[in-house]
């Protein structure tokens, strides 16, 4: 089989269009997985035992199931019990509820970090949960959990082409109709490759740069 | 004794099987300057921990001012007080840790005004005016804008005075705020607990291990063992005249041990 780089030219806009879609699905996945992540782990940490082991439990068989099993139940099992959502909008849940579970274990293990004596200063000038939270605690976790984050948002990038198994017209989707349809998988599967390196590589450079940046051991 | 401004009714505290407050009861009146002292796991830090709401009660009461801290009246019933009397009761304690608990991520100023600004939402301008006040009265008006990392420890403990001073506390708690630094640095510190002692009319109870500082600033020394107090009195009692025989022991091993540290306090009084 040889290269064939008109037929690699003409699938460009097809595959482009994949690529907004896989764009799209990472970043909103990425917010919700980040914000979520953050809401679970406040969840599990709470006093009140009726809401952190429920918490638990759910973050377990998330962690626990396959996302591709996740994202089948978002789009095709749903829509019995009356709730229907796009496939972007599906994907998006799935990938950012997976993902969730994770960035919640980095949020607990950072929060872990912070010394009780930041607790109890807080206390001490009398401080209320929530601003102890915002002024103090947040501040200190957030920022070496950032590498550790990143590498997750990383992952999440990599695993989106499982969106086409819900019918989301990202890249892999595109690509693979185009080769269907011509019975040619050599240039799309290898444009995919390469664009997936060429957004990964930096990533990894990126990501080595914030662990410089927020590692205690660089400082 | 006038009206106390800390009332201590026969509180217990258990960690599992360890009891470490024994049914403990003690007064203080207000501007009392406070030293408790005794040997190591007696239970002065938790006593300290109480009062300042970070470690809760296994039974007594706590009267400050006349209101109980751990408990609020409810139907003419006392019922375990909940976060909004505790965030009320906290108004009129500070405390000075051991160890600083500095806020490394805020600067100098900002670990002063921060609760001024969320407590008492006080404006930024005067915030910050009040705490230069207070920065300047522990000598480090010039390290405003500096990180805690930067400072050496008798200049973060100064700072912790400082950012606990802020809300202007009836009552600070100082809980071995000497201990963790390095014997030079240790005049600064208590210098300054020792203008505030004269400045102002503030209660203080200080757990402490100079010996020499609590015999020339406290107006009376209680000397606690495994969660009990063996004896109180003014400090010229307990340190040249113990009646019991644990707090001779006692004295007389902190003294040995520490007798050049203790001494040098004591000259520089
Ligand atoms: N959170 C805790 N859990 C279990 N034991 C504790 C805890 N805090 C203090 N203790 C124990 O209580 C005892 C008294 O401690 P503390 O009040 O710190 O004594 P002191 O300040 O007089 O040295 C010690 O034996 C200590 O180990
Ligand atoms: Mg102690």
């Amino acid at each position: 089989m040889e290269w064939d780089w008109n037929f690699a030219i003409k699938t460009l806009p097809v595959l482009g269009e994949g690529v907004l879609v896989t764009i799209q699905a990472t970043v909103l996945g990425s917010v919700l997985a980040l914000a979520l992540g953050l809401v679970f782990a406040l969840m599990r940490r709470s006093q009140n035992k009726l809401v952190s082991r429920p918490t638990s439990f759910f973050l377990e068989f998330i962690r626990g199931t396959p996302l591709l099993v996740q994202l089948y139940f978002l789009f095709f099992i749903l829509p019995d019990v009356g709730i229907l959502l796009s496939p972007l909008v599906a994907g998006v849940i799935g990938l950012g509820l997976h993902y969730a579970t994770y960035t919640a274990e980095v949020y607990r293990a950072g929060i872990d970090n912070i010394p009780r004596g930041q607790w109890e200063a807080s206390k001490a000038v009398n401080l209320t949960a929530p601003q102890t939270w915002q002024h103090i605690i947040l501040p200190q976790a957030i920022p070496p959990m950032i590498p550790a984050l990143a590498n997750y948002i990383i992952a999440m990038f990599k695993e989106t082409p499982l969106l086409s198994a819900i019918t989301v017209l990202e890249l892999m989707n595109q690509a693979r109709s185009i080769s269907n349809f011509h019975y040619r998988y050599l240039e799309p599967m290898t444009l995919v490759g390469v664009f997936f390196l060429l957004i990964s590589i930096p990533s990894v450079y990126f990501l080595r740069r914030l662990e410089r940046k927020y590692s205690p051991h660089y400082k | 004794m006038v009206q106390p401004i800390i009332d201590i009714q026969s509180i217990s505290k258990c960690f599992g099987d360890l009891t470490v407050l024994d049914n403990l009861s003690f007064q203080v009146a207000p501007g009392e300057k406070l030293a408790l002292i005794g040997p190591s796991g007696s239970g002065k830090t938790t006593i300290l921990r109480v009062l300042m709401t970070l470690e809760t009660l296994t039974s007594g009461h706590v009267l400050i001012e006349d209101e109980q801290l751990w408990h609020m009246e409810r139907g003419g019933k006392l019922v375990d007080a909940d976060e909004t009397h505790l965030h009320k009761m906290r108004n009129s304690i500070g405390m000075v840790f051991q160890h600083f608990n500095l806020f490394p991520h805020k600067t100098v100023l900002e670990n002063v005004t921060l609760a001024l600004r969320l407590v008492r939402g006080v404006a930024k301008k005067q915030a910050d005016e009040r705490a230069l006040e207070l920065l300047d009265l522990v000598g480090l008006a010039d390290k405003r804008d500096q990180k805690p990392a930067s400072l050496s420890g008798g200049q973060k403990q100064r700072v912790a005075i400082a950012r606990a001073l802020a809300l202007e506390p009836k009552i600070m708690l100082f809980d071995e705020v000497t201990s963790a630094l390095d014997p030079e640095l240790v005049d600064e510190v208590l210098n300054v607990m020792r203008r505030l002692g004269e400045e102002t009319d503030m209660t203080m109870l200080l757990v402490t291990h100079e010996m020499g500082f609590a015999r020339d600033f406290a107006d009376r020394v209680l000397f606690f063992d495994k969660g009990r107090i063996i004896e109180s009195g003014p400090p010229e009692q307990i340190f040249t005249d113990p009646q019991e025989e644990r707090t001779r022991t006692f004295l007389r091993k902190v003294l040995s041990a520490g007798v050049s540290r203790a001494e040098s306090a004591a000259v520089a009084i």
